[in-house]
């Protein structure tokens, strides 16, 4: 019942953490697969920097809001997300990988691109649909 | 002050920086909402609406199916709202190919999901609520990258 209780704060609230994570990925220059790349072949370590201040501080959040309140400010429950080790994670990421490094674009930045005129990366954005529909479809229900 | 440079040639601020609010920015979705805001799920979810088999329809896709296009528009929001505040609106463009881009994307996104996570959801949520089967597979895609950024990304033109 409390999925329907402060919808649109809801909303409003999705929206604006969304945009606090393309400004920071913008900001970052995540958004250039050149950057990336650079990392990726030890040229830059930026992304250590970007991927280390963003644990950090989701580190201290999941771990200690759910001690200070029970429940989310606008209702709700703390959902929990369990990642599993099995054969599916580790091919999946393995090929995530290969991706990555192929192009420099993951899903984040994929889509924030698009907000801050990178357009080029349409092109990634357009793979990553296609990729997850044919992983969708060759998987049983 | 040299290792700084040749460790970070283009700066290091606005790399802590944008990851400090990427962080805050998971933070705060989970404090207000109670989600966990990684992204390649996104990519599933949405074509729960077009896509009518078992596998797209599961509750997991189509119960948050909303709020994640909700997230993703946030994202491109925030990056416009950087393009027009801070970069001035300058004409931004890549050097990586078309079709690298496009084969590249398409195996992110398959093996995103095949994986359940990507660099935010196993890398930012995943590590952020200190689970080992994330951590491994942050492993696992950070050698294969390695791999295909040293060996294919540079041997192909």
């Amino acid at each position: 019942m409390s999925a329907h209780t402060n919808g649109f704060q809801q909303v409003l609230a999705t929206l604006v953490c969304g945009a606090l994570f393309g400004f920071g990925l913008a900001l970052s220059t995540m958004i250039q697969p050149e950057v990336v790349l650079q990392f990726l072949r030890f040229e830059n370590y930026g992304l250590m920097l970007v991927m280390g201040g963003a644990v950090l501080v989701t580190v201290v959040a999941y771990k200690g809001l759910p001690r200070l309140t029970t429940t989310p400010l606008l209702g709700g429950q703390f959902q929990q997300h369990a990642s599993q080790w099995n054969r599916d994670t580790a091919i999946g990421a393995a090929i995530f990988g290969l991706g990555w490094g192929l192009c420099g674009v993951c899903p984040g930045p994929a889509i924030a691109a698009l907000g801050a005129g990178n357009w080029d990366l349409v092109y990634a954005l357009v793979g990553i649909a296609v990729g997850a529909l044919l992983q969708g479809v060759t998987t049983r229900g | 002050m040299s290792l700084i440079t040749t460790l970070f040639p283009l700066g290091w601020l606005h790399y802590l920086a944008g990851g400090l609010l990427i962080g805050c920015a998971v933070a705060l979705l989970f404090a207000l909402t109670g989600r966990v805001g990684g992204m390649s799920t996104v990519f599933s979810s949405s074509w729960s609406w077009l896509i009518k088999t078992p596998y797209f329809l599961q509750a997991r896709y189509t119960d948050s199916r909303g709020w994640r296009l909700v997230y993703a528009g946030g994202l491109m929001l925030g990056a416009a709202l950087w393009w027009v505040l801070v970069d001035g609106g300058t004409p931004q463009s890549t050097r990586v190919s078309a079709w690298q881009l496009l084969l590249g994307g398409l195996l992110v996104g398959y093996g995103a999901r095949l994986g359940n996570g990507c660099t935010s959801g196993h890398g930012i949520c995943g590590l952020g609520s200190l689970q080992w089967p994330s951590l491994l597979a942050v492993l696992t895609f950070m050698v294969t990258a390695f791999l295909s950024a040293n060996t294919l990304g540079r041997w192909l033109p």
